[in-house]
């Protein structure tokens, strides 16, 4: 049996599972979207925009501005585990940033829902260290309650493969570098960041590809409108047993999680040529 | 020298305290709201505290018509049988996209992400019809199915990363010397493997147990799951069964988050997604 055989037949139970799991039912929901009462048609597309155009921007905004933070924090902590001096600090950083990284998703709501809240904990402890007035307490149960959410759970992820990678750098660019008198930050961005640049993009696409699935943060968190399309999908099935707007919704999200995953898949190739 | 530049080093401490500080509240502040609210009897507006403590919450939660028990027991045997397959899926496929010339590999590795890039409520839906129709819904080797479908890309990419982060030579050196293929794979390569294995392992177990949406439209109303229990405690506003099932949940977790770094060392990290 050639090598290249050999390969395909291992890799092969493994795809069809996949494929008879995922893309199967993706080609059906895919399908779904374009049938309105049996025949062809555009009429969950005309449907979708009319009642959910808000939702989109709002799912795409909300994921944009959560994937910058999470590559930010975690830039900042791989960074920090790397490049600290003291190592001291060091050693409680590697203790503290990772904790919420296991944590299930609808764990993760259900903690934010409490402590998010206009009565809770967080607003509990401004008040009481006069930071805030009670009056001026606002929940956090919105948009940005989404945004932290998606931080809180997703930055340890990314950073563990960030600080990862930033460890098996080669350290004498960087120590070169300091000797020079190169500040932290500029090594920081200017030889550490350009070094991990395809495991960070790996990381965020993964968080990015993730916060587009998860239906429990913002049913937990943020039923209302706006909300984020997994909860209206959600909707759309449950409450109205209407397969072909949730199909059409559902399709969205994938060319939007699509067009991620071309970036990344550009970029390896790039990468390899 | 030393004089001046010490008061200038631990002046650092101040913004590391301030940052660790703001840190370690953000992350357990929720954490420690969460087992407040696992103990509390009596607690609402405007107390910043529970007002009465006790454990009646729990008697409730683990009575026999409680249902922890029973979902407690799916998620964990769902889990386990979850990493079984994966990892009997991952581990030939794992070899061969670190190991062996595939055409088309990166498009391959991709493909293991599809599940994780398609918000996967519509694809329940429809996975759940199929199984409907080969009297698949609602048993446990259903939501088995389901689970290793999401969990085969950290089993895939872990794995392949764990296998090709160990030297060729090692492998060649037992093929000189006269052991077979197999022999090499089994004595060699896999035990050098293990720890990187044990990782994927680990990650396929959480996010078997973490999985709410498959769970749902394939499990239920047969196979409950803990995060199912967790839901419905909490859409019905009893936050005090919500916290304990969390609860259950968490301890996992955080057991695992801290041996995970055993096992996944930073030569497999740097591999992952290549």
């Amino acid at each position: 049996m050639s090598r290249r055989l050999l390969g395909l037949t291992l890799v092969f139970p493994a795809l069809a599972v996949i494929a008879f799991l995922f893309i199967l039912p993706l080609i059906m929901s895919a399908v779904g979207a374009f049938q309105v009462d049996g025949a062809f048609g555009w009429g969950n597309f005309q449907k979708m925009f009319d009642l959910y155009t808000k939702d989109i921007v709002f799912t795409v905004v909300i994921i944009s501005i959560s994937t910058v933070l999470i590559g930010i924090a975690s830039i900042a902590i791989g960074g920090y585990l790397t490049l600290g001096e003291h190592p001291v600090a060091v050693a409680i950083l590697r203790w503290l940033y990772r904790w919420p990284m296991f944590i299930p998703f609808i764990v993760v709501g259900q903690i934010l829902r409490t402590f998010l809240s206009k009565n809770g904990m967080m607003n509990n402890v401004a008040i009481n260290l006069g930071l805030l007035t009670p009056i001026d307490a606002v929940s956090f149960l919105d948009w940005r309650g989404i945004v932290i959410a998606f931080v809180w759970k997703q930055t340890p992820f990314v950073a563990l493969l960030v600080a990862g990678a930033m460890a098996s750098i080669n350290r004498e660019t960087i120590d070169a570098a300091r000797n020079l008198g190169a500040s932290r930050l500029r090594v920081l961005i200017e030889i550490v960041v350009p070094q991990v640049g395809t495991t960070l993009t790996v990381g965020l696409i993964l968080s990015f590809v993730t916060m587009m699935s998860v239906l429990s943060v913002p049913l937990m968190i943020n039923a209302q409108t706006p909300t984020m399309l997994t909860a209206d999908i959600a909707f759309r099935v449950n409450s109205y047993g209407d397969y072909g707007v949730a199909n059409a919704l559902g399709l969205i999200s994938l060319l939007l999680a699509s067009s991620v995953a071309w970036i990344y898949l550009r970029a390896s190739l790039k990468e390899r040529s | 020298m030393n004089a001046s530049r010490n008061p200038v080093a631990a002046l650092w401490w101040v913004p590391r305290g301030l940052v660790f500080g703001l840190m370690a509240f953000f992350i357990f502040g929720p954490l420690f709201n969460l087992l407040l609210w696992t103990v509390a009897e009596k607690w609402y507006f405007p107390h910043s505290l529970p007002l009465e403590y006790g454990f009646s919450s729990w008697a409730k939660v683990f009575a026999p018509r409680g249902g922890a028990v029973e979902s407690l027991t799916n998620s964990i045997v769902v889990a386990l049988l979850t990493v079984v397959v994966s990892l009997l899926l991952a581990i030939p496929a794992g070899y061969a996209l670190a190991r062996l010339k595939l055409p088309l590999r990166g498009l391959i590795l991709l493909a293991f992400l599809i599940p994780q890039a398609f918000p996967n409520l519509t694809v329940y839906v429809n996975v759940a019809r199929i199984f409907y129709e080969i009297g698949l819904n609602g048993t446990i080797p259903g939501v088995v199915l389901v689970h290793v479908s999401h969990g085969l890309v950290y089993a895939v990419w872990i794995a392949t990363a764990a296998f090709s982060a160990i030297d060729v030579e090692l492998e060649q050196a037992a093929r000189n010397i006269g052991a077979g293929a197999m022999r090499t794979f089994l004595d060699i390569t896999l035990p050098l493997a293990a720890p990187g294995l044990m990782a994927s392992a680990i990650f396929v177990f959480l996010e078997s147990l973490d999985e709410f949406t498959g769970s749902y439209f394939v499990g239920a109303p047969d196979v409950n799951m803990l995060p199912l229990l967790l839901y419905t405690a909490g859409a019905g506003g009893n936050y005090q069964i919500a916290s304990i099932t969390a609860l259950l949940l968490l301890v996992p977790s955080l057991v695992f988050m801290l041996i995970v770094e055993r096992f996944l060392k930073a030569d497999v990290l740097s591999r992952v997604g290549h």
